[in-house]
């Protein structure tokens, strides 16, 4: 669900918008390190991806329901650099062309959904990297704390993003606790997802996930009689 | 109508026929004038709607096929709905219901901007192939690498939607139902794989890049 045009005021608008560019040049030299000359046929790929995901819907109750951000999952597989990347060029094309977000709110929904979840995905995902035993089996867990942590954190900006700029003479208590609960239970269906992605694509090919990389390196490789029968 | 096509409508218009450049420039102008408009200025919002709908009977796109595709901004129409009663600020009585003023106010704004966006941004993308966007943003000055993955996500998107689908299709023919999070294991087994699929694809198309002498730039 993107934030569309006129929930914010116009100072905040541009304002997000100016975080947002800044965010995407640092991306763009960020990748070119992750992906060197493959980037724009590899980003455009992962982007189609996250796209695809995004498009799984799961019931949250009170019969709605959310759809995967896919901050976290695109920065455990393809890298955080490449991962703010695809989600600014995923919220381009739905803005311009599925009239999904308004443009005026492009800004604030990059803010958001591709950087906020990507920073606190990837955050979390290193400080767990770094305290869990160097296991791939717990490349997974660890993605799927940092999706858990990433949704309710992105609620969290746009709760203070809407106290200064929104538009509403709504209690902001209420729009915080509103907006917290919401998406934490938004952010499990997240970790869910994002966990079983990862394990999935960690148990076939984990060289292809970016986030598990340093513990491959650590790996020998192993040659083993096998006896023919 | 296929996703790697947006909402484009075909037609021959003075709308479809702008350059792309100048139809973001004047969309981005537009909201950013109705998103600083006033709450109470009801005279603006009639003026601002009554120049959106004269581009979309220009367009000839037909409201018939902008109006249903509005659905996406339901769930802010229904929060819109719902300010009345959440917000404070002075009472006054609406049709025997007590709601709060302030709150009336701020709904019905947020109601007006939010599908006037809604709109507008529908007749561009109606309006507008998603080729001649591309270019158009080229013109803006967007960096050339966006562009560049914008465009291979453009081509690719109806590649990997349709691979997407045809895996559903598979999972549901065996029984499986992908919505319910007791099948969310299965279901989260075959976004890997497509994650997987998606990855090779783009090297594939890296290295047959590469053999026709890509050397970072896309011939235009």
């Amino acid at each position: 669900m993107h934030v569309p045009d006129g929930f914010l005021d116009a100072p905040t608008s541009v304002a997000t918008g100016v975080v947002a560019a800044a965010a995407v040049a640092v991306s763009l030299r960020g990748a070119r390190r992750e992906l060197d000359d493959r980037t724009a046929p590899m980003a455009g790929l992962v982007a189609t991806f996250v796209f695809a995901a995004q498009m799984i819907n799961f019931p949250v109750g009170a019969g709605t329901s959310g759809h995967l951000m896919g901050g976290a999952l695109a920065a455990v597989l393809a890298g955080p650099w490449t991962a703010v990347l695809c989600l600014s060029v995923v919220l381009l094309v739905q803005a311009l062309l599925m009239a999904d977000g308004g443009i005026t709110a492009l800004g604030t929904n990059i803010t958001l959904i591709g950087i906020v979840t990507v920073v606190v995905g990837w955050g979390v995902f290193v400080l767990l990297r770094r305290v869990l035993p160097a296991r791939t089996s717990l490349v997974a867990p660890a993605a799927a704390v940092g999706a858990l942590v990433s949704v309710p954190v992105a609620a969290l900006v746009f709760t203070g993003l809407f106290a200064v700029g929104g538009t509403a003479p709504v209690d902001l208590g209420a729009v915080a606790t509103a907006m917290l609960g919401w998406h934490t239970v938004i952010g499990i269906g997240e970790a869910v997802v994002t966990g079983l992605v990862v394990a999935s694509v960690v148990a076939s090919r984990p060289d292809m996930v970016h986030g598990a990389r340093p513990l491959l390196a650590e790996r020998e490789l192993e040659t083993r009689a096998v006896a023919a029968s | 109508m296929r996703a790697g096509d947006g909402l484009h409508v075909e037609g021959r218009s003075p709308v479809h026929r702008a350059p792309a450049h100048l139809k973001v420039l004047a969309l981005l102008g537009f909201m950013l004038v109705v998103v600083a408009t006033p709450h109470e200025a009801y005279a603006v919002f009639a003026l601002e709607a009554v120049v959106l709908l004269g581009v979309v009977a220009l367009s000839r796109v037909g409201l018939r096929r902008l109006l249903p595709r509005m659905v996406v901004e339901l769930p802010f129409a229904v929060f819109a709905a719902l300010m009345p009663f959440i917000s404070h600020g002075p009472r006054t009585e609406v049709l025997g219901v007590t709601v709060s003023e302030p709150g009336l106010v701020a709904g019905a704004a947020l109601l007006i901007k939010v599908s006037i966006g809604v709109l507008a941004s529908l007749t561009l993308a109606a309006t507008t192939h998603p080729q001649d966007l591309l270019r158009g943003l080229q013109r803006l000055r967007v960096p050339e690498l966006v562009v560049q993955i914008m465009g291979f996500m453009i081509r690719y998107l109806d590649v990997v939607t349709d691979e997407f689908g045809r895996m559903m299709t598979a999972l549901r023919s065996r029984g499986c139902e992908p919505r319910s999070p007791r099948h969310w294991p299965v279901l989260a087994r075959s976004l890997g794989a497509l994650f997987i699929r998606s990855y090779e694809r783009g090297e594939r198309v890296h290295l047959a890049m590469l053999s026709r002498g890509y050397d970072g730039k896309l011939p235009t």
